[in-house]
């Protein structure tokens, strides 16, 4: 009866596998593509968005914020103990009194790693992630072998990004139900005593701050996700 | 809706994570219009972040499971404009405007675009919060028709209260049309044996944010 029935069929047919887009890709996209096109054209004919708008928040997303945000934050927690602490008291106090991140809004949290706990965030209901931080969450965090098994067996998760933990090490899974948003403050790699922010900045990974990597090693470092 | 594909922890059979290397932010134009939409349109006041949530639990099963992220996000803002008596599916068939919007409405505005952060869920309580860091709690067993964030692997399960996290708007509610109904925020810890069993990875623990009306005292 709707559209979104219709939809269904087409995806059900054409977008049934999730990584190769070698099958049905045009007709599957060009018909995404008309259809939000649609929705925009209508929308702001009848004055409820300004496309010029809509481009402006496209561009935030692609330059601004993302997560050279989130690496200037962990770099500072690792290089001043006093900001540290305040992170972990309240994020988003402390991360709004830096002047080179955008601001956040509430109810951002940040949990710390040790040997003894690794965090690891993840939401199994949608995909709530610290997108003032972080940016856009990437593919795979938004996938259902993603959502569905990092509360599960998220060891096994981890082997997939080739991080193993010792059995002793507690694995701390954060479920975000609500409107809290978390993001992991990494281990500081050995060996970078002395190191200024930006240098540090370069060892904080995407993936460190999600739980799903670890910090990179001065040896190791490859600006990498 | 709750016991639907959404609720997606625990569940097997979707195979390994892969990670894209170098992955866009935007993997296509589409997807960046989609988003974009989304953000403009929320600051309308026309519906709720908990409301834009229901609509996409609201697919049919097979079509989120099939759908990408964004054209789930494409289908939950079609589903909510036709809702709200935005667009009618005969412009969106035709690709323009045939009515005229004669309804007052704020809009997103270029220079909105310079703050994009989020907003605050805090709401005045009601009454003092009823449990304390250190609680033991259980989740209530319940199956709501319509929206909830109590995820069903964690329902009927004895936690820990962890900290309490301020007064919120309850998605039960708000998604629901029936207000903010604000409600005490708990983070609730749980043991990977108490959800997963005796063969749960070793020093597993897993927390949710629970609403206090999600959960009871032991």
């Amino acid at each position: 009866m709707s559209i979104d029935e219709e939809r269904g069929q087409s995806d059900l047919t054409e977008h049934s596998h999730n990584h190769s887009h070698e099958h049905g890709e045009m007709s599957e996209l060009s018909d995404t593509q008309l259809r939000v096109r649609s929705l925009e054209t209508v929308l702001a004919e009848k004055g409820y968005v300004d496309p010029a708008a809509l481009d402006a928040i496209v561009e935030a997303y692609e330059t601004r914020i993302g997560p050279q945000n989130g690496q200037r934050v962990i770099a500072r927690a690792w290089a001043d103990l006093d900001f540290r602490s305040k992170l972990l008291e309240d994020a988003s106090t402390a991360v709004n009194t830096m002047d080179n991140v955008s601001a956040v809004g509430s109810h951002l949290i940040a949990v710390e790693n040790t040997p003894e706990r690794h965090n690891l965030i993840v939401c199994t209901l949608c995909s709530c992630y610290p997108w003032e931080v972080l940016g856009l969450p990437p593919t795979w965090y938004k996938s259902a072998p993603y959502r569905s098994r990092a509360v599960l067996e998220p060891r096994a998760v981890l082997a997939e990004f080739g991080v193993t933990l010792p059995d002793e090490t507690e694995i701390r899974v954060w479920d975000s139900t609500a409107e809290t948003r978390y993001i992991v403050l990494p281990i500081r790699p050995a060996g970078t005593e002395g190191w200024s922010e930006e240098q540090l900045a370069a060892l904080v990974t995407r993936n460190s701050m999600i739980g799903t990597g670890l910090a990179q090693r001065p040896d190791e470092k490859t600006g990498g996700s | 809706m709750s016991n639907t594909i959404h609720d997606m922890g625990g569940m097997h059979g979707f195979g390994r994570v892969e990670e894209e290397v170098n992955e866009p932010v935007f993997h296509s134009n589409w997807e960046s219009r989609v988003y974009a939409m989304n953000r403009a349109m929320g600051p309308l006041g026309l519906w709720t972040i908990d409301e834009g949530r229901a609509a996409q639990e609201g697919l049919h099963p097979a079509v989120y499971a099939s759908a990408s992220y964004y054209q789930r996000w494409l289908l939950g803002l079609e589903a909510r404009a036709l809702q709200h008596g935005l667009v009618t599916s005969e412009e969106l068939a035709a690709g323009k405007a045939i009515e005229v919007n004669d309804r007052p409405n704020k809009i997103f505005k270029v220079e909105d675009a310079a703050g994009l952060t989020r907003s605050n869920f805090d709401r005045a309580p009601g009454g003092k919060a009823v449990f304390k860091t250190g609680d033991l709690v259980r989740t209530l067993n319940i199956n709501p028709q319509g929206h909830t964030r109590l995820p069903r692997y964690a329902r009927d399960k004895i936690g820990e209260v962890e900290a309490v996290r301020g007064c919120h708007v309850f998605p039960d509610s708000v998604a629901n049309g029936k207000g903010d109904d604000p409600q005490w925020l708990y983070t609730v810890v749980f043991d990977g044996k108490v959800l997963w069993g005796p063969d749960a990875e070793p020093g597993l623990k897993v927390s949710i944010e629970a609403f206090e009306p999600y959960i009871e005292a032991l």
